[in-house]
């Protein structure tokens, strides 16, 4: 989308307007995730048929590589609070950089899932696996479209007081998704 | 996001092509009319098909040709399959559910008149809001399209239950390509729902002009506010829900199908251990808010004429307004109250039967408020006027029997009956239509600049609201005898045989009031071409669109920030110049005599 359409106007209700957005956003999030769960809760309950999958160690590196981008993406906004612009890029795109690997990382484990014959119908606990990983991944791409569309602005130097609402609004998004995956994770390992 | 939201008084230029302008808008009021002519377009679908259903219920055996030449299969010489009539009944809910209830009270009226009331030059993001629109649009193409795939449109209802919606063509014809459609159709609404839900929070909650505070706010963008709330959280689980019975239909897996099943004499295989109640209790979290999604534009709509046409301030307007929130907060409690059929636990039953009736309190607070509002005023009697006193009829009525069905030991009786069938249409549909009635007579002088015509308006009030009550209220009737639902034809069972008489009444109602709604449309067109033309305040109302032009500039209000010094409804105020005080009126001392 287009920024440059003008910004003459108050800067503040734009970026008031975006946040309102982005948490009006987390909560349709929030209550996709919520809804997911608790058929997952009410589906285990319910039935005999629920093994326990065995889940790929690859995971565990996932998380640790969402974890890490979402730390560099703040020592990047740090970065721009003092003024430093090429700390800014430089941590913005290694943070881009870890989000796209964690979706590698995703991708690697449903291949590892689909090598040892796990697949969506195998059992509940794979169906579930499979959606929440999926629902989640679908808004991570989302999100690494966001990183990405800042990388290139900052790179070619267009980053003006505009674009500060389109970093926050993303860093807010991607730190959002982070605690989503950190509450899959106990769900899956609690539960799964 | 940040990207589009609508700024600058003066750098928002209008678009020149007719591409820009007209197809792919970001004007909300163009947005807005999209929307109103998406839902005219459903609403004649879905009506030809209700006609349908009432023809074939009173000639069930009827041979017509042509029902053969359009279901060759289906409808195999000329008779309506009970398979056929059940996919009539699933789009006619489907489509007036979704593209009618939900699309033109919010998002129609809505789009057009939240930025204009709240001073604010567009919606807060209006490239999103285009989005939604064309989102919506693929929706109803998808949904559409159902009709026309291998075995036509699904038969599962409106509220797609499985196991029937969940296991495959083996069940029925529709059941196959047809059910998916309808599962994509959904999803992609839910989409548009959610990009529309988060336009109308951000718009109401960051753009309200200089003196606009919450408060201040005319009882409509509270009820769009309330509902936009509703859609969110609502469409997110139905969006869940959707995509895990695409699953279970297209992959194999077993969310919703329990295994041992056979339908229609073929045993399904390849699913064990889902639970269909799962699906119900996604569906009806969804659902009910749903109601209240398509009511509550209404209620607004309504509380706006009822004031402005009797000149009397609203009758307690922050007891509206804690009314509107609290109708919104309880409608997420209640989902159980359409499971009590399912073997819940009566101790389950029995809290969301105290909770629904919770909810009759709110729903009388703004009856009583209506009724309040009416009382010892100048009552004008314009069609708007008329259609806005129609929905509190109906609405009255409609909620009655509400108070019926929320009862466990009742429903079991009432649930599989037409007494539901007549409670939900005079509620969900007509009173929620009504509101739409009233919305298109009240601003459509505003949209265009030209007046509608009040004979033929009236005409097709007085033929709409008793053709209503002659349609809806048999159905409470055959209901307690015992009719039950859902059925294609009942002339062949002896103990409803006697109850034949009224069904006929009921058809010959419906055609009456089918035909009268050309009466509606030629009003509509014909306006728009001949009407007489329209001065910038015709109903002498006080809200932000009555200070601007008919129909208004491209930015609403050329350039000038509107500052807002008055409450939405000061009417009659003692010791004023005139008996309405514009929202834009100087502050003066008047209106605190009172």
């Amino acid at each position: 989308m287009d920024m440059a359409e003008s910004f003459t106007h108050d800067i503040g209700v734009n970026r008031r307007a975006s946040f309102t957005g982005l948490w009006v956003l987390l909560a349709a999030s929030t209550m996709v995730f919520a809804a997911f769960s608790s058929a997952f809760v009410v589906r285990r309950g319910l039935s005999d048929d629920w093994t326990a999958m065995h889940w790929p160690p690859i995971l565990f590196v996932n998380t640790v590589v969402l974890l890490a981008s979402s730390v560099v993406l703040d020592q990047s906004r740090r970065a721009l609070r003092t003024g430093n612009r090429s700390g800014f890029n430089l941590w913005w795109t290694i943070a881009t950089a870890l989000g796209i690997l964690f979706l590698s990382g995703q991708a690697f484990a449903w291949y590892q899932l689909k090598e040892a014959g796990v697949f969506v119908s195998s059992n509940p606990s794979s169906s579930f696996f499979y959606v929440l990983t999926a629902a989640h991944a679908f808004h991570l791409m989302g999100g690494v479209v966001a990183l990405v569309y800042v990388d290139v602005q900052a790179l070619r130097l267009r980053l003006g007081p505009a674009k500060r609402t389109a970093i926050d609004v993303t860093a807010i998004f991607w730190h959002f998704l982070d605690g989503i995956w950190l509450y899959l994770m106990i769900l899956f390992y609690v539960w799964g | 996001m940040s990207s589009s939201v609508a700024h600058a008084h003066g750098a928002h230029h209008a678009p020149t092509g007719f591409i820009r302008k007209y197809v792919f808008s970001v004007d909300h009021k163009v947005i807005g009319i999209q929307y109103y002519f998406l839902g005219l377009f459903s609403v004649f679908v879905g009506m030809t098909l209700s006609v349908l259903m009432r023809f074939h219920m009173v000639n069930p055996n009827l041979a017509v040709p042509f029902f053969a030449k359009i279901w060759p299969t289906a409808a195999a010489g000329g008779v309506i399959t009970p398979e056929l009539y059940l996919s009539l009944m699933t789009m006619h809910g489907t489509i007036m559910v979704f593209f009618v209830l939900t699309t033109v009270p919010q998002s129609g009226f809505g789009n057009y008149f939240l930025p204009i009331q709240i001073g604010a030059e567009d919606m807060a993001f209006p490239v999103l809001n285009m989005m939604s629109f064309w989102t919506t649009f693929i929706a109803l193409v998808v949904m559409v399209a159902a009709f026309f795939v291998e075995g036509g449109a699904p038969l599962s209802g409106w509220t797609g239950y499985p196991p029937l919606s969940g296991a495959g063509a083996v069940t029925g014809p529709g059941e196959g390509m047809g059910q998916n459609l309808w599962i994509l159709s959904i999803a992609i609404f839910c989409g548009a729902s959610l990009m529309g839900a988060i336009n109308f929070i951000a718009t109401t909650v960051d753009l309200r002009c200089k003196g606009m505070t919450l408060m201040r706010m005319p009882l409509t963008c509270w009820t769009w506010l309330v509902t936009a709330i509703l859609g969110l959280l609502g469409f997110a689980v139905l969006l869940s829900a959707g995509v895990l019975l695409l699953l279970d239909r297209t992959v194999g897996t077993s969310f919703f199908l329990p295994g041992g099943l056979m339908i229609s004499d073929h045993i399904i295989t390849g699913h064990k251990g889902g639970s269909p109640l799962l699906w119900q209790h996604l569906f009806w979290f969804f659902g009910h808010p749903e109601v209240y999604i398509a009511i509550l534009p209404g209620m607004g709509v309504t509380s706006q004429l009822l004031s402005t046409f009797s000149r009397k301030p609203i009758f307690g307007y922050k007891a509206m307004v804690y009314a509107i929130l609290s109708i919104g907060f309880l409608g997420f409690l209640v989902w159980g109250h359409h499971m009590f059929m399912s073997g819940m636990n009566p101790y389950s039953a029995m809290a969301f039967a105290t909770l629904t009736m919770c909810i009759g309190v709110p729903s009388a607070i703004k009856t009583f408020n209506w009724i309040g509002t009416l009382w010892n005023g100048k009552i004008h009697f314009d069609t708007a006027m008329m259609f806005a006193l129609g929905f509190v009829s109906l609405f009255v009525t409609g909620g009655v029997s509400g108070i019926f069905l929320g009862q466990p030991a009742l429903d079991l009786f009432f649930h599989d009956t037409y007494f539901v069938v007549g409670h939900f249409h005079m509620i969900m549909g007509v009173a929620a239509i009504f509101g739409m009635f009233a919305g298109t007579f009240y601003w459509f002088p505003k949209t265009t600049g030209k007046m509608m015509n009040e004979t033929l308006g009236k005409l097709h009030f007085f033929l709409t609201f008793i053709g209503v009550y002659c349609i809806f209220t048999p159905m409470h009737y055959v209901g307690l005898a015992g009719n039950p639902r859902r059925y294609s034809a009942f002339t062949d069972v002896e103990y409803l045989g006697k109850l034949i008489p009224v069904h006929n009444f009921m058809s010959y109602a419906a055609y009456i009031t089918v035909a009268a709604q050309f009466i509606f449309v030629i009003n509509l067109f014909w306006s728009i071409k001949k009407g007489k033309p329209a001065p910038v305040n015709p109903w002498h109302a006080t809200t932000l669109e009555w200070t601007i032009p008919s129909p208004p500039p491209f930015d609403n209000f050329a350039g000038v920030h509107p500052v807002v010094n008055h409450g939405p409804y000061e009417y009659s105020v003692p010791g004023a110049e005139t008996d309405f005080i514009m929202q834009t009126d100087p502050p003066s001392g008047v209106h605190s005599v009172v």
